[in-house]
């Protein structure tokens, strides 16, 4: 560890060491209830590494001023703070280049931003919105205002009985009057893991552009927009491990540069009279307003402690994990798990016999183990399979198997209370 | 296992598992269909009033073991009483899921097994769901209701 830079969580060679990141963790050394905290949520928002809270902290203390205005030494670092951000999201997306990448409140704003400026621009009356049945609310409701006011269709891929998206239905359904496909890349409440490489060229093959949206998938894999060639990816910081309230919006050039603004305001502007507003250059002209300038610098320290920590390290570690949760959860009388399908990550949702999930949420929380229970926000996932809600687990890198045993445990005591 | 025992006491897994009063009610008078969209709860209370006194109440639909076993005992107590007294009780089972300093309130009879639900902030609106919904009703309130 001494002879480390501070910043370095590389996996000593070819050894994952879990409790090093945990220990990176302060809230999972809690113990609600005089036992350890199992933190099985991380699908509704990660945990937070000292690295983005000592950032958050060193911003404020030292470098907090607003951007882009001031000729003051401290507002430079500021920008240059805001700025380096942006290069480092640009990066671990790989984007072409940092103007592509547009500050947001999170993901949801991002397909609200795409829905606002391209959707209203292109989509006309009698045009129609691909979405698939496993998408997030944040992915159905933008596209339903917008079909709403454009007279336009939305038009949904089913999945199959595992939870995968069925391709063929979506390849029958593009055509001229289709304007856009938005798809989630990996499924918060089923964990399928899309072939999105795969939608993206069926889509471009009718010239169809396509939004991704990455919430889930960013977090758990390497996210590379130019050999995805999707046209949309977007990301939220507080599932990136890092603060909430900041999430990025990735775009091709040439459709931010086509797209008109989003919201008006300060720094979205090149001039303004009166008469006329000429608007900024591409990626500002999306970002009107003081920006959440140090939940993007907590974001920039996010994801360079993912890529310190590495992919293949957090993919494998996932995978294992994942496998052994499944074996074992597989094995508790009465449970089925939801979503099935080959291709997943990291999300263990499931149903209990005779028990509804709210009851299983609570009785499992009383015992350490924090777990979500509900729709997901994916109410149509819930009618497809045919339940009112289901309890989830969802894993992140700091994740062990030890905590997989008590959350086996825990759905005993479940047992034993309602038989 | 104690604080969940509180919480899931005997009388709530009973009903659970053997919910009274569970099924259609043929020509009832009042409906109203009740929804918790985050837990998934749906319920549904169909009423018959004659001269002012609710003389049969049956629930229908899924929800968790606190909503189910709470929309059984409520069709138990309020069965045969005035709307104005189950007005009356529907205030006192509020404050007894909801407010922590409450004195024990003899009147709630077998509804004081919900007790328990007070240190549930998320379980309370499983526990007043139906309360909400038999509202609705004799309120002639044809909206769904929600408690979110």
């Amino acid at each position: 560890m001494t002879s480390r830079a501070e910043n370095d969580f590389r996996p000593d060679g070819e050894v994952f060491d879990v409790e090093r990141i945990r220990a990176l963790f302060p809230i999972l050394a809690q113990r609600p209830g005089g036992q350890p905290l199992v933190y099985l949520d991380n699908a509704a928002t990660t945990q937070k590494p000292l690295p983005v809270l000592n950032t958050l902290s060193r911003y404020y203390a030292n470098e907090n001023a607003n951007i882009h205005r001031g000729v003051y030494g401290l507002s430079q670092r500021a920008t240059d703070a805001y700025e380096g951000a942006r290069a480092k999201m640009a990066r671990f997306l790989n984007a072409a280049e940092p103007a592509e990448v547009v500050f947001t409140r999170n993901a949801t704003e991002g397909i609200n931003l795409v829905a606002q400026t391209f959707g209203r621009q292109r989509v006309t009356a009698d045009d129609e919105v691909v979405i698939s049945a496993m998408e997030h609310h944040s992915n159905i409701v933008p596209w339903q205002l917008l079909c709403e006011e454009k007279g336009a269709q939305l038009r949904v891929v089913p999945i199959s009985d595992s939870g995968e998206l069925m391709l063929d239905e979506l390849a029958s359904m593009l055509g001229p009057r289709t304007k856009l496909v938005s798809i989630v890349h990996m499924s918060n409440s089923l964990g399928t893991i899309n072939p999105v490489r795969r939608v993206v060229e069926l889509a471009h093959a009718q010239g169809v552009p396509v939004l991704l949206d990455g919430s889930q998938a960013a977090y758990h894999m390497p996210v590379d927009v130019q050999a995805l060639e999707c046209d949309f990816y977007v990301v939220t910081g507080h599932k990136l491990y890092g603060p909430t309230g900041i999430g990025a919006l990735y775009g091709r050039r040439s459709w931010l540069e086509a797209m008109p603004p989003y919201q008006g305001g300060g720094d979205m502007i090149s001039s303004v009279t009166f008469e006329r507003t000429t608007y900024n250059e591409v990626p500002h002209k999306f970002e009107a307003g003081t920006p959440h300038i140090a939940g993007v610098v907590g974001l920039g320290a996010a994801v360079d402690f993912i890529e310190s920590v590495g992919f293949s390290a957090i993919v494998e570690h996932e995978r294992q994990l994942l496998a052994y949760a499944t074996t074992a959860l597989e094995a508790v009388p009465g449970l089925r798990l939801i979503g099935t399908a080959p291709e997943k990550a990291s999300i263990l949702s499931f149903v209990l016999d005779g028990v509804h999930a709210h009851d299983v949420g609570t009785v499992v929380d009383t015992q350490g183990v924090a777990i979500r229970t509900g729709h997901h926000c994916t109410q149509p996932v819930m009618e497809r399979f045919n339940v009112p809600a289901t309890a989830r687990a969802s894993l992140a890198m700091y994740n062990t198997t030890t905590e997989i045993d008590q959350l086996v445990t825990a759905l005993a005591t479940v047992r034993e209370v309602f038989g | 296992m104690s604080d969940l025992r509180d919480l899931y006491q005997e009388v709530i897994l009973d009903h659970n598992r053997n919910p009274r009063n569970f099924g259609p009610l043929e020509d009832a008078g009042l409906r109203a269909d009740g929804h918790n969209p985050l837990c998934g709860d749906k319920l549904s209370i169909a009423v018959n009033v004659v001269d002012g006194v609710v003389t049969d109440l049956r629930f229908e639909g899924s929800g968790c073991a606190i909503s189910k076993a709470s929309a059984s005992l409520m069709t138990e107590s309020i069965k045969g009483r005035t709307l104005d007294e189950a007005r009356k009780l529907f205030d006192r089972f509020h404050q007894l899921v909801t407010d922590r300093s409450a004195p024990p309130d003899e009147e709630l009879g077998k509804l004081a097994v919900f007790a328990g639900v007070r240190d549930y902030p998320a379980r309370v609106k499983c526990a007043i769901l139906a309360w909400h919904t038999l509202r609705a009703a004799v309120d002639d309130n044809q909206d769904v209701v929600s408690t979110e």
